[in-house]
């Protein structure tokens, strides 16, 4: 008569199952989704697959009047305006994080935290407006100019900074898009190094350390893990983005070393194009790209994996 | 407190009520039939969404148009889901008859060189058909070129590099430009050619006439092409082009209707015409067309009536509208021919 001690009681065992269930179900949903995806634009893709081959991804071309489409200055754009969008933005959000968690003083950490995090939330499009109307007027006026004289003439690195004084290009998307991104690499970055134990940065700093020690020595390795996910997921969020990228960048299909030339990207291509795609080759070329940024994210994403293990059977594991 | 919820709960009811009841009381002109839809070009949409606000406050009938651009127009009315399209392409008389379409011409507009050089005023600045086509082939990089200061002798221009502004997006603003440029330059004819996206040689791209508009508002020494419509808005400098005749012609609602009515409507079947290079002695070289699509043997009789009936009052009466608008209403004789085209054609 008496209860085994180990016999839970059946409701709860049935609310755990079901709780179970439900989560694995959410989890293996976002596969599917992910793959059938991924599905569904390497088939609508693969009329120009099938006429290209490989060349799609090498040819220059972008000729609807001629039937011929290459990616080549798509992802050339995206890649260039998303690296170089990461480079201006890392250093800064990390600097933001480090000041709001250490350097601030008290009073300062939550309005300046909060600024920042609105920087999150206003549309990508107000960013492209704001690009276009007052930071290309500005870049063209003194920014580029200068770039052309000073930096223009140099032998090798002289090629990238030439080019008209437009204030749209690679160069002018490449910032905006690096502010679009500094609150979601910050936001991340401040709370990972909140989560620092306080014993390890008082232990540095009895043994001498100077602020820049104890971030390299201490906070930035205890972190690396969550730094590198933030940062990966602010360059996805540069990869994607498309309303800022086309209004900034020019919508030209050129490819050029410099970067105040114009330039096109994946997403702005094909949102500019898809409506009035009017043949099968070109709305297959069109959605051939969304496939490729596809395998661009996930190769870039596998990359930052893989970068990880290796920092980690080097350094051993964090967390 | 539970007494207050209730006395709330009746009165936002009895306000309900009172406000519908008086709503059913207002005189309004009883609704002809459904909603009548359309979607295409984004060229005519500020004029038609003028003459549908109109036509519903006149008759009742509400027409619904969706701007999604010609070549989702053309889709749209080909799959039936839309009982007209409306392209600034027209469609070959095989392709009509393959889709069982009639087409036929509803408003005029201009496409329009704008330039954005500090110190020009708009009509100062002279360009040619050819050497349009070689700016924007990028073989003419400089304002100071020959073949530009040759065609403004007194008009100071700057010594810089001429900014090319073009579409990005797929446009029939763009196809009726590049057919243009196709017509007067062999060079453009055997390169880029013609079509609503070409392979742009040279230049940056914006979204959308706006778009255009945009760009060559910010960035000197630029050059564009924006329907008239934007550039009377805006208040952009245009430049003078030289039509077929051999004069140069500002573009403005008197020479776009001069090249409507120089334009051999008699001779196109199902008005199969781009109007571009049209021959008058002061016609704007640079004219569009926007064509309605409706299918000849409509699935509801009904709407393709009401339809029509909604184009017949812009051709007749929506001239005021279209003017204030910056558009050019079709000449009389066109209507003619329309009116009776529509009638022998949609059953």
């Amino acid at each position: 008569m008496s209860s085994s001690p180990h016999a839970a009681p059946v409701s709860g065992a049935g609310g755990d199952r079901l709780f179970g269930l439900a989560t694995a179900g959410a989890a293996w949903l976002v596969l599917v989704l992910l793959a059938c995806t991924a599905a569904s634009m390497a088939w609508g893709g693969r009329l120009a697959f099938e006429t290209f081959g490989w060349g799609f991804i090498t040819s220059r071309d972008w000729d609807a009047v001629a039937g011929k489409f290459g990616a080549l200055v798509p992802i050339y754009g995206t890649l260039v305006t998303s690296v170089l969008a990461l480079l201006i933005a890392v250093p800064v959000s990390i600097g933001i994080a480090l000041f709001l968690t250490d350097i601030a003083p008290r009073w300062l950490r939550r309005p300046i935290g909060i600024a920042v995090e609105l920087l999150a939330a206003i549309p990508s499009i107000i960013y492209g407006m704001w690009g276009l109307f007052v930071f290309a007027p500005f870049m063209a006026a003194h920014v580029e100019p200068w770039l052309n004289d000073r930096l223009g003439p140099l032998p090798v690195i002289g090629a990238i900074f030439s080019g008209p004084p437009i204030g749209i290009g690679l160069l002018t998307a490449s910032i905006v898009l690096g502010i679009m991104i500094i609150p979601f690499i910050s936001a991340v970055a401040r709370d990972v190094f909140n989560a620092v134990p306080a014993s390890l940065k008082e232990a540095a700093v009895a043994l001498g350390s100077t602020r820049w020690e104890i971030l390299s020595r201490v906070t930035l390795p205890y972190t690396r893990s969550a730094i590198i996910g933030a940062i990966f997921l602010g360059l996805g969020r540069a990869l994607g983005e498309t309303m800022a990228v086309t209004f900034v960048l020019g919508n030209a299909h050129d490819l050029s070393v410099s970067l105040l030339m114009p330039s096109n990207s994946i997403a702005a291509a094909i949102a500019n194009e898809f409506t009035e795609a009017d043949t099968e080759l070109y709305r297959s070329s069109l959605i051939a790209l969304a496939f490729l940024l596809f395998v661009v994210t996930f190769l870039v994403l596998a990359a930052a994996k893989l970068m990880l293990m290796r920092i980690g059977r080097i350094h051993g594991r964090t967390h | 407190m539970k007494a207050m919820t209730l006395a709330v709960t009746a009165t936002a009811l009895l306000a309900a009520a009172c406000g519908t009841k008086s709503g059913n009381q207002t005189a309004q002109p009883p609704a002809h039939s459904a909603q009548v839809t359309g979607a295409g070009s984004t060229f005519v949409y500020p004029v038609l969404s003028a003459w549908s606000a109109d036509y519903a406050k006149q008759t009742g009938q509400a027409i619904n148009y969706q701007s999604i651009g010609s070549g989702g127009g053309i889709a749209q009315v080909k799959a039936g889901t839309v009982d007209f399209g409306a392209t600034d392409q027209p469609l070959a008389s095989d392709e009509l008859a393959q889709a069982g379409l009639a087409q036929f011409p509803i408003v005029v507009g201009g496409i329009v060189a704008v330039v954005n050089i500090p110190g020009l005023n708009s009509g100062q600045l002279r360009l040619t058909g050819p050497v349009l086509g070689d700016i924007y082939a990028g073989k003419i990089r400089k304002w100071t070129d020959q073949a530009i200061t040759t065609l403004n002798p007194g008009v100071k221009l700057p010594n810089a590099d001429i900014a090319v502004v073009h579409r990005s997006d797929g446009s029939g603003t763009t196809f009726n430009f590049t057919h243009y440029l196709s017509q007067v330059s062999p060079t453009w004819k055997n390169g880029p050619g013609e079509g609503k996206t070409v392979a742009w040689p040279t230049g940056v791209g914006g979204k959308g006439n706006e778009g255009v508009a945009g760009y060559v508002r910010q960035i000197p020494n630029s050059i564009g092409y924006v329907e008239y419509a934007y550039v009377a808005q805006n208040g952009m400098t245009y430049a003078q082009l030289q039509n077929a005749a051999g004069n140069f012609v500002s573009p403005g609602a008197q020479s776009f209707a001069t090249a409507a009515e120089s334009a051999d409507w008699a001779g196109a079947s199902d008005f199969n015409l781009v109007m571009t290079n049209a021959p008058g002695a002061n016609a704007y070289p640079i004219t569009a067309t926007t064509f309605v699509l409706m299918p000849k043997q409509p699935r509801d009789k009904a709407k393709s009536d009401a339809a029509i009936a909604f184009f017949n009052y812009a051709l007749d009466q929506g001239q005021g509208q279209a003017n204030k608008l910056d558009y050019v209403p079709l000449p009389k004789a066109l209507v003619q021919q329309i009116e009776k085209y529509i009638g022998a054609t949609i059953k």
